[in-house]
């Protein structure tokens, strides 16, 4: 079989789309390159939906954490706390449960314990809680003298969150955002783990990489290939950042310009 | 464990929770509980050795030297730690089988990759068949704290190497007037002072490290997450004395809840050895508490 073959058998795989059976014995090199970027189309879903609802409910959560008000900042940063003060593994397993004892009293739920809700929504909440303390982090160093330049022309209220503060804000977070969403990515590799299962292997790019692991006993040829996979994803999403980050800062001389620094992103 | 828990049918409300939580499998638990405690008690200077190791060769004046340690700190980054731990274990097990194979074995004439399998002599299984279990234990205990001490050690490196670039010049440059060695200068001004530079970025490791604990569910080690699940899981009457429903909700709740008061305590204690580590430090966090007091 060769390898375009292969990859039009395989390369939808994990959305269902091509040949049923996964390959048993003999396992070509192409083969898993096929399956493992199959697999991260599952990656690249969960982290994309997750990143972009959870921007909004961050920018939320950050301005509800700056708030004066009691009632808004008490639930904000208590949000933020227990989705920043645990580890994101137990959160799956803690959600992967509670939605399984929900489906077994409401049938509505029954969605929620398979990954492509349960694991978006566990990601959706983790996401948001870090980047609003991101924001909330550029929402306090924002220049003084930019609001006050703000409120001599008059702006106020909507008006002066929209044209001063957010675009300050987003300019003074973008660079630790992007390592938010470079590590969003990279967590993604955790829903395998979480007991959320794989529908008639229709996997994420881990799940074909120990699935070739555990057929023939050598990491040394999937793991690598799935390492590889995301430094790849890592550089699109620096790119696309850096695009952002440029747009973001068009108005400022080249000197004060904030650039990109990439810090190392663990587990959480 | 208690002496009422004789007929546990005749319980009822808190004295059967009693009972319940003091079983032998709820003290396995409670002892992995513990085992994350040593992990961290190990793994924290353990990483620390190797993150110092690795940002003083990055310095160093000896060119292959600063080229390990640059590569140390730059191999651990852009690779989802997952597959690195995935990775890792495994490849440190044959590694040091294939080595022993070679040293032990050297009349073996048959490959050791066999197709799908991978096989040593006896003699170079580790740990041997014939050991007891808690040796398996141990050995896969310590494989973990070598994984974990290996991946954070590379992160520490960088914040170490960071911390000593962040030194003020001055300070060095005045260690150099005053004719101490280059060996001096590192060992009485250079360390001494990068703490307080290193210690935000070591606390967030820190932070790091006590939430990547529940990994070692993924390394084999029967932990917290393995027993979560183990005793939640609905039982019935027929294997114990103790039948319940589906439990592993609340089991991973109280797991959420360990943690938080983990992270919330370290938080406070950061706190004040930042305050104590800025005394007299030529920071403006230092220059504040040297006006205050």
């Amino acid at each position: 079989m060769s390898c375009i073959q292969t990859i039009q058998d395989y390369g939808l795989r994990a959305i269902g789309i091509g040949e049923r059976l996964l390959p048993r014995e003999d396992f070509t090199l192409c083969e898993q390159f096929t399956l493992i970027g199959s697999g991260m189309i599952w990656n690249v879903y969960f982290g994309l939906t997750a990143l972009v609802t959870g921007f909004f409910f961050a920018t939320a959560l950050a301005l509800g954490k700056a708030s004066p008000r009691k009632g808004l900042r008490t639930p904000s940063e208590w949000f933020i706390f227990i989705f920043r003060g645990s580890p994101l593994f137990i959160q799956f397993f803690f959600a992967y449960f509670v939605f399984l004892s929900m489906k077994s009293q409401f049938p509505i739920f029954n969605g929620l314990t398979s990954a492509w809700a349960g694991a978006v929504i566990v990601l959706f909440c983790n996401t948001s809680a870090y980047s609003a303390e991101i924001f909330y982090g550029a929402l306090q160093s924002i220049p003084k003298g930019d609001v006050e330049a703000a409120d001599a022309y008059g702006l106020s209220g909507w008006a002066r969150f929209k044209r001063v503060i957010w675009p300050t804000m987003m300019r003074l977070a973008w660079p630790a955002y992007t390592n938010e969403a470079i590590f969003l990515f990279h967590a993604t590799t955790l829903v395998y783990i979480s007991s959320f299962p794989a529908w008639q292997q229709r996997g994420d790019a881990l799940y074909y990489a120990s699935y070739f692991a555990d057929k023939t006993f050598n990491p040394f040829i999937p793991y690598p290939i799935l390492a590889g996979y995301f430094v790849l994803l890592t550089l699109v999403v620096i790119s696309i950042f850096g695009i952002i980050n440029r747009r973001l800062n068009r108005h400022l001389p080249g000197e004060q310009r904030q650039k990109l620094r990439l810090r190392p992103n663990l587990i959480r | 464990m208690f002496q009422f828990c004789a007929d546990p049918e005749q319980l009822e409300g808190l004295t059967w929770l009693s009972c319940y939580l003091t079983t032998g499998k709820h003290l396995n638990l409670y002892w992995s509980v513990v085992t994350v405690l040593i992990l961290l008690a190990i793994t924290a200077p353990t990483a620390l050795l190797f993150g110092f190791g690795g940002a003083s060769a990055a310095r160093s004046r000896i060119a292959p030297l600063r080229w390990i340690g640059k590569t140390y700190i730059a191999v651990v980054r852009g690779i989802p730690d997952i597959a690195f731990f995935l990775f890792f274990v495994i490849a440190l097990d044959q590694g040091i089988e294939y080595l022993r194979h070679k040293v032990l074995c050297p009349d073996w004439d048959q490959p050791i990759r066999q197709g799908n399998d991978f096989i040593v002599c006896q003699a170079a299984k580790m740990p041997l068949g014939n050991s007891s279990q808690w040796v398996h234990e141990a050995y896969g205990f310590a494989i973990a704290v070598l994984t974990f001490a290996i991946v954070f050690g590379a992160f520490a490196a960088n914040v170490l190497f960071g911390a000593m670039r962040a030194v003020p010049r001055a300070q060095l440059e005045t260690a150099e007037a005053y004719g101490m060695s280059p060996r001096q200068i590192f060992r009485r001004v250079l360390v001494p002072q990068m703490w307080v530079y290193a210690l935000p970025g070591l606390g967030n490791l820190w932070m790091v490290l006590v939430k990547a604990t529940p990994l070692l569910f993924l390394l084999g080690v029967e932990d917290i997450v393995y027993w979560a699940r183990e005793l939640g899981g609905s039982k019935t009457p027929r294997f114990t004395d103790y039948p319940h429903g589906d439990w592993r909700m609340w089991y991973f709740l109280a797991l959420l809840v360990f943690y938080l008061a983990l992270t919330a305590i370290s938080e406070r204690f950061i706190t004040r050895a930042m305050g104590r580590l800025t005394h007299g430090q030529a920071t403006t966090g230092g220059e504040a508490q040297r006006k205050l007091g």
